[in-house]
């Protein structure tokens, strides 16, 4: 790629983005919405959390190789963490998010080192298992703590006044953003840094690596804790865009699989296409649900109307189709037009 | 050279592994009847070449029985043509009995149980042992009766000797001899006193591609140029 | 002691359900390299066919039950081949796009049927002798538990036997071995497949009928929630091995029972965390056994 597509089109793709608030547009269909309603920039704020998810999850699975069911422990503990403490124990902003950061880098440093120990599927189950212990463990709401199956609300005094509120939803929008090119940027160092080109060889031959003399666990444990790390920032940004609380939703192993049909929706690997993939996937799932109230949907026959008033489904059948049809996802799709 | 009965003919195999190119245009013939033996280095290509035959590999390339073209078949139903295979790690189904592994190999009506019981006595009194028990001479019959249980006009065998006791060699060497009484043999061997013993024809592989094909005797009988083709002395390991 | 036998009894009922589930999980991946993640969506609508054809059929709730299940049975095998017929089938070289054509494909469907039928629990019909109770050592045992570790055995026999004296049997257990060797000797095992697929979907179901017995109601999440229990009894007790299966899954039912009673909750924890222990102790259980 040539150094100045390199630097300019995610500076570019920035400016138009933080821009967009600015904006009074319609657009038809896509958004309910003017750009700078309220309404419309929450759900892109939402859409820009997501990207920056499962770029995080990318870097685990498309990039470094690591098949994880167990994503959303990290994200869930962003969730949690910061709610519990800001509502339960009543603590200020700026603690809890030095806390949240500590636990965030410890935590997936030793569930990371051991999971680690093992790979391949076997892997992928033993992340699955502790998200689930992760699950279960908010869902018997020890001590009050986690409010169970009902979730948690959040308690807003800590939060500073610019973020809170229906007119400083830009200011969410914003940070959502600022999350978004975190991740983006940290996600590229990773990649371009010697340990990524690192574990870019892990990932096409890892005996290769190791007869080298570098051990890939390292490695695999530093990719882990940062999209880990990043996750769980994503998590923060999450409740905060969100308003509304910790929910169980996010402790799901449901989560993690619509995290990885994100990523494969995009393009695993790919950087720009678990963006895009993230992005789509929540526009589509929020949207989907809206347009189904639409009379255009409720006047096809009942076969079609019942399926298509579910955006999950929808969503399900084009990961179906694009596995099956588009294997390099929505990124492989676009190369292949450019070219 | 290209005798018109050639049973099988392999023209321009290539076959990619990974980054290598292993078969870098393999072709060559094998006559009906008797044992031909494809000889070669370690790791020239010799086992690759059999399972790109049976399409185990991705191959691109002819491979055609009788005239018939088997690269368009899938494996199941290139074998179902009539080739028996004896891998190269004879691959038994360990947790199957001895009986068991035989039955799976059964394709049509009249399995030939008593040539096999016959060549190989000791598979009928081992017939309810788990194959996983078994030696590895004991393995390697199962193998070979596999591949006989029915008439199969063709038999790919590959290193049926590799880590056998002497005494095994020449028990296996023996049923090979019985075997191309009945079937085409193309076989993979290391042990060149086994293939002084059954094979009439050889083709040697180097580099990824066939550098000489012709009698046997006439290669085996010719130590300097066994030494420079295949890097031994002409005797068996 | 009649705390213990109502649990230890309560224990093997669901076990027997983890062993329905947890059996065409084990067959699929040791044969097919499969991990379905679709496996739960079978088991819900196995149950959901079983609850829609008993609206639909009169007479009291063990016949409505009955007819049910055989459809729901039926569902389940007929959905399975399907899959595999129209999905799995055609990535057939291609591991990763299988696994994640069953994710899509777990997403979609458990939308779809949320779509139809809608979040709430819909009432399973359950014969009065089913929630009776028999006094057994002086615990009262609710009568399904029998049913369901009964149902469980049969299919055990049933697997076993099909397993162990059928040639579709003989190929099956060759090819969890080495499903390469097997194409090699002539047989194809595609038909295989969506045979076992089939199976799979099948005892999915009945344990999906169960479930609603056991529980009283259906939902559409109650698949997902087990598949995971699930996959933790494939884990433990081996890929492709049906009587490891059975032994896990009993395992798992018990160490369940027993510490969610003596430690008031905390029994699925201990579950998860048994098989992060296993997984890591003995990875290569894992490992389809020889590499296909």
């Amino acid at each position: 790629m040539s150094r100045v597509r390199y630097a300019l089109v995610p500076v570019a793709l920035l400016a138009v983005f933080a821009l967009l608030p600015q904006l009074s547009v319609d657009v038809p269909v896509v958004f309910g919405g003017p750009l700078d309603s309220p309404g419309t920039l929450g759900l892109l704020a939402l859409c820009l959390v997501f990207a920056g998810v499962a770029l995080t999850y990318d870097l685990l699975f498309g990039f470094t190789g690591l098949l994880s069911f167990g994503h959303a422990l990290y994200f869930a503990l962003g969730v949690y963490l910061t709610t519990i403490a800001l509502t339960k124990w009543e603590w200020g902003l700026v603690p809890t998010l030095l806390v949240v950061a500590v636990v965030a880098i410890l935590v997936p440093l030793l569930l990371g080192a051991i999971s680690l120990r093992v790979g391949g599927i076997a892997f992928a189950m033993v992340t699955l298992a502790f998200a689930q212990a992760g699950q279960v463990l908010v869902q018997k709401n020890p001590r009050s703590l986690t409010g169970g199956e009902e979730g948690l609300g959040l308690n807003y005094d800590a939060i500073p006044d610019a973020l809170v509120g229906v007119l400083n939803t830009k200011h969410l929008y914003w940070l959502a953003l600022a999350y978004t090119a975190v991740v983006f940027l940290a996600v590229r160092w990773a990649v371009n840094s010697s340990p990524g080109r690192v574990l870019q060889a892990i990932r096409e031959n890892e005996q290769r690596v190791e007869v080298i003399g570098l051990q890939p666990f390292r490695f695999k444990l530093l990719a882990f804790v940062l999209a880990s790390f990043l996750a769980t920032a994503g998590g923060v940004v999450w409740l905060l865009v969100l308003g509304t609380g910790a929910s169980p939703q996010v402790t799901t192993a449901n989560f993690t699989l619509t995290l990885l049909v994100m990523v494969v929706i995009g393009g695993a690997g790919t950087r720009y296409g678990a963006l895009l993939g993230g992005f789509l996937y929540t526009l589509l799932d929020q949207r989907l649900g809206s347009l189904a109230g639409s009379t255009r949907i409720e006047d096809l026959p009942t076969v079609l109307s019942t399926p298509l008033s579910e955006p999950l489904f929808i969503l399900g059948t084009l990961f179906v189709l694009l596995v099956f049809f588009v294997p390099g996802g929505l990124a492989g799709l676009g190369r292949r037009v450019l070219r | 050279m290209s005798a018109p009965e050639a049973l099988i003919r392999v023209d321009d195999l290539h076959v990619h592994l990974g980054q290598s190119h292993i078969l870098q245009g393999v072709s060559f013939e094998v006559p009906e009847g008797g044992v031909t033996a494809l000889l070669g280095r370690n790791g020239v290509g010799k086992t690759t070449t059999l399972r790109a035959m049976l399409g185990l590999v991705p191959r691109r390339g002819s491979v055609t029985l009788a005239g018939e073209e088997l690269t368009r078949l899938p494996t199941h139903a290139i074998v179902r043509r009539g080739i028996g295979y004896v891998p190269e790690d004879r691959d038994v189904f360990a947790g199957l009995t001895v009986e068991e592994n035989l039955r799976v190999a059964e394709r049509n009506g009249s399995p030939r149980y008593e040539l096999v019981h016959e060549l190989f006595p000791e598979l009928k009194a081992r017939a309810s042992q788990r194959a996983g028990t078994l030696s590895g001479g004991q393995q390697q019959m199962v193998a070979i009766a596999r591949a006989l249980l029915n008439d199969n006009p063709v038999l790919l065998v590959d290193e049926p000797t590799k880590g056998l006791a002497p005494l095994l060699v020449t028990e296996v060497a023996a049923a090979l001899e019985r075997a191309a009484e009945l079937a085409t043999v193309l076989l993979v061997e290391q042990n060149l006193a086994v293939v002084a013993r059954v094979a009439q024809q050889v083709v040697v592989v180097d580099g990824g591609r066939v550098v000489h094909a012709g009698a046997a005797a006439e290669l085996l009988g010719d130590p300097a140029r066994v030494r420079s083709l295949l890097g031994v002395h002409g005797s068996s390991h | 002691m009649s705390t213990f036998v109502l649990l230890t009894i309560t224990g093997l009922g669901l076990g027997a359900m983890y062993f329905l589930i947890a059996s065409g999980l084990s067959l699929i991946y040791g044969l097919m390299g499969v991990l379905n993640f679709a496996h739960g969506a079978l088991l819900t609508a196995g149950a959901y066919a079983t609850w829609w054809m008993s609206t639909h059929v009169g007479g009291g709730p063990g016949t409505k039950l009955l007819a049910g299940a055989v459809f729901g049975i039926a569902v389940g095998a007929a959905l399975a081949a399907l899959i595999e017929l129209v999905l799995i089938r055609p990535l057939y070289r291609r591991p990763v796009e299988q696994v994640l054509v069953t994710v899509g494909l777990a997403l979609a469907l458990g939308a779809l049927i949320e779509a139809i039928w809608g979040f709430d629990a819909r009432p399973f019909p359950v014969p009065a002798w089913l929630i009776d109770t028999t006094s057994v050592l002086g615990a009262s045992i609710p009568n399904d538990r029998f049913v369901e570790i009964a149902a469980a055995a049969l299919v055990l026999a049933g697997l076993t036997g099909f397993l162990r004296f059928t040639r579709y049997g003989l190929i099956i257990r060759a090819g969890v071995e080495n499903r390469a060797m097997v194409t090699a000797l002539g047989i194809d095992v595609r038909r295989a497949f969506t045979l076992v697929f089939a199976l799979g979907g099948a005892a999915a179901a009945l344990a999906g009928v169960l479930s609603g017995v056991y529980y009283g109601v259906v939902d559409p999440t109650r698949g997902t929630s087990l598949l995971i229990f699930a996959f933790i009894v494939v884990v433990i007790g081996g890929f492709g091995s049906i009587g490891g299966t059975a032994v896990a899954a009993v395992a798992v039912g018990l160490l369940q029972q027993y510490t969610n009673y003596y430690s008031s909750g905390l029994g699925d924890l201990a579950v998860v965390l048994l098989l992060a222990i296993v997984l890591l102790l003995r990875p290569e259980g894992l490992s389809p056994k020889v590499a296909h």
